[in-house]
């Protein structure tokens, strides 16, 4: 304490990626700034996806040249094997999902405007839009990308913010069905920022308990400290409420379909893809390093979590009649099935990296199969817009047969039949659980899969079995980045249903450094 | 030559070339020539088949997914090849036989035929499959051709009975693939290939719960009593040529199943189990059969049988004894056949008709002989008359049965008597007596369906007098798994049913 304080070291090329974004999302708020309206898109878009795609390669580079052994940052964030493995996930998904953004159609053109009022009439009079959404994306995929990453609460906490932020905004700017997705976005951010205190409280108190919110240091600790144990669990137990709510694991799932629902498609694109890759990412990177030494506490806990998921996901399901309400609760029972991942995480370190790189494989392949899905939901349309009332869907096969094609193949991915993608990150996932002994959880799971697979054929029953309605909706000609973003899904989730090893291959790669502490 | 590969690989790429012709006639006479080639070769590589060679023959291993342990194996022993050519002389048969099928609904008819060719790619995989892994993607991969089939094609309850089919299989299978993880588990030797995991788990109780996991999705496949009442739906709602290849093959699998991987991956399983499986099966047989008496709708008699004839098989399998056991095999292959022609036959009827209640026919035999002729000839083989097929596999499951079971044997034969009055009486109300008005001008058969017929008859008659090379080919593969149970026929043995009359 002399007065002299140390500059923080800073590891500029590990965290490339990550201020690559960020940089792109600062010079995107610049262009909404200085450049005139009818170039602002034309900069955007490619500005956009430029700089996804030029932070997927500075990973893929990190990748390559090894990945470090130790915390980056002054010990906040870690780059290890599973941060770059979910880093590439993400902003692979994060560029298709900005492939259908694209198509503006899907954006309110003033927000602001009062739905009905004339001057809502007025911008689409004016054909305005809002060009914001893209820096908006941006600051939102930086933080999915700093998330998973974050070494220390504090920079958590942070990054869970940027993540979320620009995602209420996102949520409210649907051109249809206006007051359902303000609705979404005051929820959303209602209950999002419910769950951010809770975060924080449980970071206080955790640093309360272990005079550092630097995850190692806190694990150091659980041996250590004594006498504060209230402090431990009542903080491990709130940063977990934090965590499962953008899992949106039950009890704390009754944003998402809300959310999902009223969303524009491509946003809830990326939610159900990119945020829940990098919430997934996190709360191993919590409960792992940080809270490793407290699982005979935590694992039960989860174990009750991850069975009320699977059920109350794949159950209300069943009773839904929107498309995105019912794709939201599909996301909840899988959810759930990730769970079974994090639960499956043993002590040795064959059975860790076996759970882990099963719970990253199922990440890419539900988050494919996701963006997929949604992108399907945007072609097809009715006069007010998507067509999202079940009923609508009826008798699709006939009338598109190769769009309703893929969209049942998609559905089937989810349902988890084999020789689609969805299938081996189900078995990788529950493999890792039985050899870890949660055979019970698994059964579990393979009820609940069989529940969910009711509500997915029934989409399929409706598809093809059904005649169709005399004015039933119409499929739009898809953008070619739609068409692109369906395509590479479709491909995504056929190759990793017949020849999964490169992509297990590279998770458990990932995987075998586990996280670095 | 990879035959089996081969096999596959010619049926995938005719089902994608299907999609691609324009034409829907095209599309069916391409089909058809696909299906026939790939009879030809299947029959190509039986006639190298040495059945006291290898237990295993034309095996081809690669790694398919090294981190899981997951091959790509097939081989074929003689229990599969027997059901193997079952499927492939089926196809072509059915795929004649739906000739106009696909029209009436004018859904596509390319996409039919399409599903046709890759079912059988999948029911070719899923009897020659070596590894436990490969052969569950098939098991549950080839519900889904099967469930477009029906719920496209079908009838009016279609939706219905395809998500009831596909629901109960895929239940039964998931619970499998829980028993197939854990089997892997506990075996713990990274690998899924049958021939590794024989043996391999050793204690009881570990072999009961996984037996179980496999035994109820296999019991639901087949089906046993009390898993059964997806089948009457499914079957009565599919059109006829799904039908057969449901009933005939893919509920085979269900059997085949329970003969391969239930006894000899889990012997002290199968033993304890033995006596419950055997009452399921009596019960379903005389179930099947007294239900089957009381239908109104064709479909839905023959699919009854079905459960009965089930009975038989699952019976048999789990008896214990050669003759049960290849009795049971043959059975397989006789019931595929024989259950094929009528639902085929029925299904021509109800074509020309227009509806599949019994009440609205009578007299077919005046004015369509042959269709009447060819249907008494399918069902007095289902019935197990002396000199048809069926009767030489009955009689050996019966007869090998009562080897162990005298008791589940003896009710089982009056099984056969019910099954008389079921088939003769149906064919007394549709066939015989005054000519109904409604079907005085029923066309008799059409040279197309005559095509259809006569091989399953003569399949019929030639097996029924002669099935020794089949039973050449089933007998050494049966006691090689019944010796992997360790089972010895027991002592007094009645004389084994000789091959043959």
């Amino acid at each position: 304490m002399n007065g002299t304080i140390q500059a923080p070291s800073i590891e500029y090329a590990l965290l490339a990626p990550i201020l690559v974004v960020f940089g792109a999302a600062i010079v995107g708020v610049l262009v909404e700034a200085f450049a005139p309206r009818y170039l602002r898109s034309a900069i955007h878009l490619p500005l956009t996806l430029l700089s996804l795609a030029g932070a997927f390669a500075l990973a893929v580079w990190q990748a390559i040249k090894g990945v470090p052994t130790k915390p980056a940052a002054m010990g906040a964030v870690a780059v290890d094997g599973p941060a770059l493995f979910i880093w590439g996930t993400i902003l692979i998904l994060a560029f298709v999902s900005v492939l259908l953004i694209k198509d503006e159609e899907h954006f309110v053109g003033a927000a602001a405007a009062v739905p009905g009022s004339a001057e809502e009439e007025q911008s689409l009079v004016e054909r305005a839009a809002h060009t914001e959404v893209y820096p908006l994306l941006l600051f939102a995929v930086g933080g999915m990308l700093l998330f998973p990453a974050s070494n220390d609460l504090l920079v958590a906490f942070v990054a869970l913010e940027v993540m979320s932020l620009p995602l209420y905004l996102l949520c409210g700017l649907a051109r249809r069905r206006r007051l359902l997705s303000q609705e979404a976005a005051v929820k959303y951010f209602l209950l999002g920022a419910f769950s951010s205190a809770f975060f924080l409280y449980g970071t206080a108190l955790l640093y309360g308990y272990a005079g550092s919110v630097d995850l190692a240091k806190i694990n150091q600790a659980l041996g250590a400290v004594g006498g504060q144990d209230t402090l431990l669990y009542i903080g491990a137990a709130m940063l977990g409420v934090g965590l499962l709510f953008k899992i949106g694991a039950a009890p704390f799932q009754a944003w998402k379909p809300d959310v999902y629902q009223g969303a524009p498609t491509p946003i809830t694109a990326l939610m159900a893809s990119g945020t829940l890759v990098a919430a997934f990412g996190a709360l191993l990177r919590v409960f792992w390093v940080g809270l490793g030494g407290l699982d005979w506490d935590w694992r039960p806990v989860l174990y009750g979590v991850a069975i009320l998921t699977m059920v109350v996901g794949a159950v209300l399901a069943i009773t839904q009649t929107d498309i995105k309400r019912m794709l939201a609760y599909s996301s909840i029972a899988h959810g759930g099935f990730l769970l079974i991942g994090v639960i499956a995480t043993g002590h040795t370190q064959a059975e860790n990296t076996s759970a882990l790189s099963g719970l990253l494989f199922y990440l890419v392949a539900y988050g494919f199969t996701t963006v997929g899905a949604f992108a399907i939901v945007t072609m097809v349309r009715d006069a007010g817009g998507e067509a999202w009332h079940l009923s609508r869907w009826a008798g699709l096969g006939k009338r598109s047969p190769l769009l309703a094609g893929t969209f049942a193949f998609f559905l089937l991915a989810f349902a988890g039949i084999p020789l689609t993608s969805g299938f081996f990150g189900k078995y990788a996932v529950f493999q890792a659980a039985v050899a870890n002994g949660a055979t019970p959880l698994v059964i579990i799971g393979v009820v609940a899969s069989a529940i969910a697979a009711f509500f997915y054929v029934r989409v399929i029953v409706l598809m093809f079995f059904s005649d169709p309605a005399a004015d039933g909706p119409s499929v739009v000609l898809p953008s070619r980045g739609t068409a692109a973003v369906v395509g590479i899904a479709a491909l995504a989730t056929v190759v990793l249903g017949v020849y999964p090893q490169p992509v297990l291959d590279l998770a458990h790669t990932a995987a075998q450094s586990l996280f670095v502490r | 030559m990879p035959w089996l590969s081969t096999l596959m690989g010619v049926s995938v790429l005719g089902a994608l070339g299907v999609t691609l012709v324009r034409n829907d006639k095209l599309a069916k006479q391409f089909t058809l020539v696909v299906s026939l080639i790939v009879l030809a070769l299947t029959v190509a590589m039986a006639v190298q088949f040495s059945p006291n060679g290898d237990k295993f023959q034309f095996a081809e291993t690669y790694d398919w997914i090294p981190q899981f342990g997951v091959h790509y194996g097939v081989a074929v022993d003689g229990i599969a090849l027997v059901l193997i050519l079952l499927s492939v002389i089926l196809v072509p048969i059915v795929v004649l036989a739906s000739w106009h099928d696909a029209e009436a609904g004018k859904r596509s008819v390319r996409t039919y035929f399409s599903l046709l060719l890759v079912l059988e790619a999948m029911m070719i995989g899923v009897f020659a499959a070596t590894d436990v892994f490969l052969f569950y993607v098939f098991f549950e991969a080839m519900l889904i051709p099967m469930y477009f089939m029906i719920g496209s094609y079908g009838g009016a309850q279609r939706s219905y009975a395809a998500v009831k089919f596909l629901l109960y299989s895929l239940f039964g299978g998931l619970l499998m693939l829980v028993a197939v993880i854990a089997l892997y588990t506990i075996a713990g030797k990274g690998t899924f290939m049958f021939s590794d995991l024989v043996g391999t788990i050793q204690d009881v109780t570990t072999q009961k719960w996984l037996f179980l996991g496999f035994f109820i999705a296999f019991a639901i496949k087949a089906p046993l009593w009390p898993f059964h009442t997806w089948l009457p739906d499914a079957a009565a709602q599919a059109p006829a040529g799904a039908a057969v290849l449901l009933v005939g093959v893919l509920d085979k699998v269900g059997t085949y199943g329970m003969l391969r991987f239930c006894l000899e991956l889990f012997p002290d399983a199968a033993k304890f189990f033995t006596p419950l499986v055997i009452t399921l099966s009596v019960i379903g047989i005389v179930y099947g059969a007294i239900v089957a008496i009381g239908q109104t709708d064709m479909k839905r008699l023959i699919a009854y049988t079905s459960v009965s004839h089930f009975g038989f098989i699952a019976m048999g399998v789990f008896a214990m004894t050669t003759s049960a056991g290849s009795g049971a095999t043959l059975y397989m292959v006789n019931h595929g056949f024989s259950t094929g022609a009528l639902f085929l036959i029925a299904g021509f009827l109800i074509y020309r008709r227009g509806s599949h209640f019994i009440a609205d026919y009578g007299g077919v035999q005046k004015v369509a002989p042959i269709l009447a002729g060819t249907f008494l000839v399918a069902g007095l083989s289902s019935l197990s008359l002396p000199g048809l097929s069926t009767f030489v596999s009955e009689f050996m499951v019966l007869t090998g049965t009562y080897q162990r079971y005298v008791v589940p044997a003896v009710i089982a034969t009056v099984g056969v008597i019910l099954a008389a009055i079921y088939i003769l009486w149906m064919y007394q109300r549709t066939m015989n007596g005054p000519t109904a008005e409604s079907v005085k001008s029923l066309p008799d058969l059409n040279a197309r369906e005559k095509w259809v017929v006569a091989p399953l008859v003569a399949l019929l008659l030639v097996f029924g007098f002669y099935p020794k090379p089949l039973l050449d080919v089933i007998n050494p593969a049966v006691k090689d798994t019944l010796s992997s149970v360790s089972v010895t026929d027991p002592k007094p043995a009645v004389p084994v049913a000789q091959e043959g009359q």
